[in-house]
């Protein structure tokens, strides 16, 4: 390691490798930085800005700034996460996100960034948006309720499937993900259980089918851990 | 003869409690507590609880608030804790985010009350003037009165709501972490 393969990561050098995202080197490095529309197989996109930091005192996505030497990158600070806290609550007003009635809870990246950083009330006035279900599919079921709009399951499909499945429509307050078929409906599309899509939502908007509470509380993935201190485990599997 | 002298007895913290649109799970939670109960009742006293069946509020200092907003009745009660406690404290998800009755928001409640009083008996719409009048949506309290602690959880362990009152009562910035911290 020389000053060339490394930045400085909350005061500790962090290396990497030509080309990572700051996100990728410091996760790979076993530092962690919240994130939730990132997945290490897709191109950065940059829109949830949790993995937001200050680059040499200039605010940017880790996600979508490379890691070069020299960068003195602040993360966890009272400021950041203070922030990051208020972009959490506005995604749990902006939806429906009722965790003792969800599937999903316990192995849910935005409530194990909620609690990590210690949001204890979503604080603004809910929307309480009426969104739809869709249960067409024979194994998968879709719950726009819980959708944070992180798009994963659009690129997971498009980029990675080839199936282009989803889509993102309208625009602003009014933007929603679509099945992209005439009826609308994930049943009459060519989705299967196996795509890369069905397994990336980190919420509890693409839910598999007969596989619900199959895990006790107390023995769930964010049970047992907080998000922060599991990323060699997710590093593992998604790489 | 040893003589003690009488050490000066504390004050007592005096606790509100009650459950507006909640299931009294958070109260059960509260029970849960066990033991420590006996530890409670040297630090603290009861006004307006379920635990007293004293049916207003005084003037006291926490009021543990469960449930969220669902009808007139609930916002009278909330505005009379929030006018008589120095701290008032969201207690489990339905204060915080108006929880599980929520899930009627996206609906509308003239059409919920046709459908479950008229359109399967033929009945009609309760309207007997004691009956407190549903509100549109069910909010959570901090949509109607200023809220100062949220301790979220459906509900929040005993363990948890005991940590978060001996902070309160002993002065000390009350905190959850993980795994005490949860939402469901």
């Amino acid at each position: 390691m020389n000053d060339y393969d490394r930045f400085v990561l909350d005061g500790r050098p962090v290396h990497f490798e030509r080309g990572q995202s700051i996100l990728e080197a410091a996760l790979a490095s076993g530092a962690y930085i919240p994130n939730l529309c990132h997945h290490p197989e897709f191109k950065p996109h940059g829109s949830c800005k949790l993995c937001t930091v200050k680059v040499n005192g200039r605010f940017g996505s880790a996600c979508t700034i490379k890691a070069m030497p020299g960068q003195e990158v602040a993360s966890d600070t009272p400021e950041l996460n203070g922030i990051r806290r208020v972009l959490l609550q506005m995604l749990f007003v902006e939806g429906n996100h009722f965790c003792p009635g969800c599937e999903r809870s316990g192995n849910c990246n935005l409530q194990a960034l909620a609690y990590d950083l210690e949001m204890l009330t979503p604080h603004y006035q809910h929307f309480f948006p009426a969104r739809e279900l869709d249960a067409s599919h024979p194994d998968v079921m879709l719950d726009f309720n819980r959708c944070i709009m992180c798009e994963l399951c659009v690129r997971a499909s498009r980029d990675f499937d080839g199936k282009n499945v989803f889509a993102l429509a309208g625009r602003g307050t009014a933007s929603h993900v679509v099945v992209n078929c005439p009826s609308g409906k994930l049943g009459d599309t060519d989705f299967a259980l196996s795509d890369k899509a069905a397994s990336v939502c980190p919420v509890g908007a693409i839910l598999h089918k007969r596989v619900g509470f199959a895990v006790p509380i107390g023995e769930r993935r964010y049970d047992l851990a907080p998000i922060s201190a599991q990323v060699p485990t997710q590093q593992a599997e998604e790489a | 003869m040893l003589h003690v002298a009488p050490t000066p007895a504390r004050k007592k913290v005096r606790i509100a409690t009650t459950s507006l649109s909640g299931c009294f799970g958070c109260h059960m939670s509260f029970l849960d507590i066990d033991e420590r109960l006996i530890e409670l009742v040297d630090l603290v006293e009861f006004d307006r609880s379920p635990l007293t069946d004293i049916k207003h509020c005084g003037p006291c200092d926490v009021a543990l608030v469960e449930g969220g907003v669902c009808n007139a009745e609930n916002v009278q009660v909330l505005r009379e804790l929030r006018a008589n406690a120095k701290v008032l404290v969201a207690l489990g998800a339905c204060a915080v985010n108006g929880g599980l009755p929520a899930q009627r928001n996206h609906l509308d409640v003239g059409d919920c009350l046709t459908r479950v009083y008229c359109d399967r008996t033929g009945g009609k719409v309760p309207d007997d003037p004691e009956l407190p009048l549903l509100l549109d949506k069910v909010y959570p309290i901090n949509e109607v009165v200023r809220v100062d602690y949220f301790v979220p959880g459906c509900p929040p362990s005993g363990d948890a709501i005991w940590k978060y009152l001996t902070d309160l009562i002993f002065g000390r910035i009350p905190r959850l972490e993980h795994p005490m911290l949860h939402f469901d």
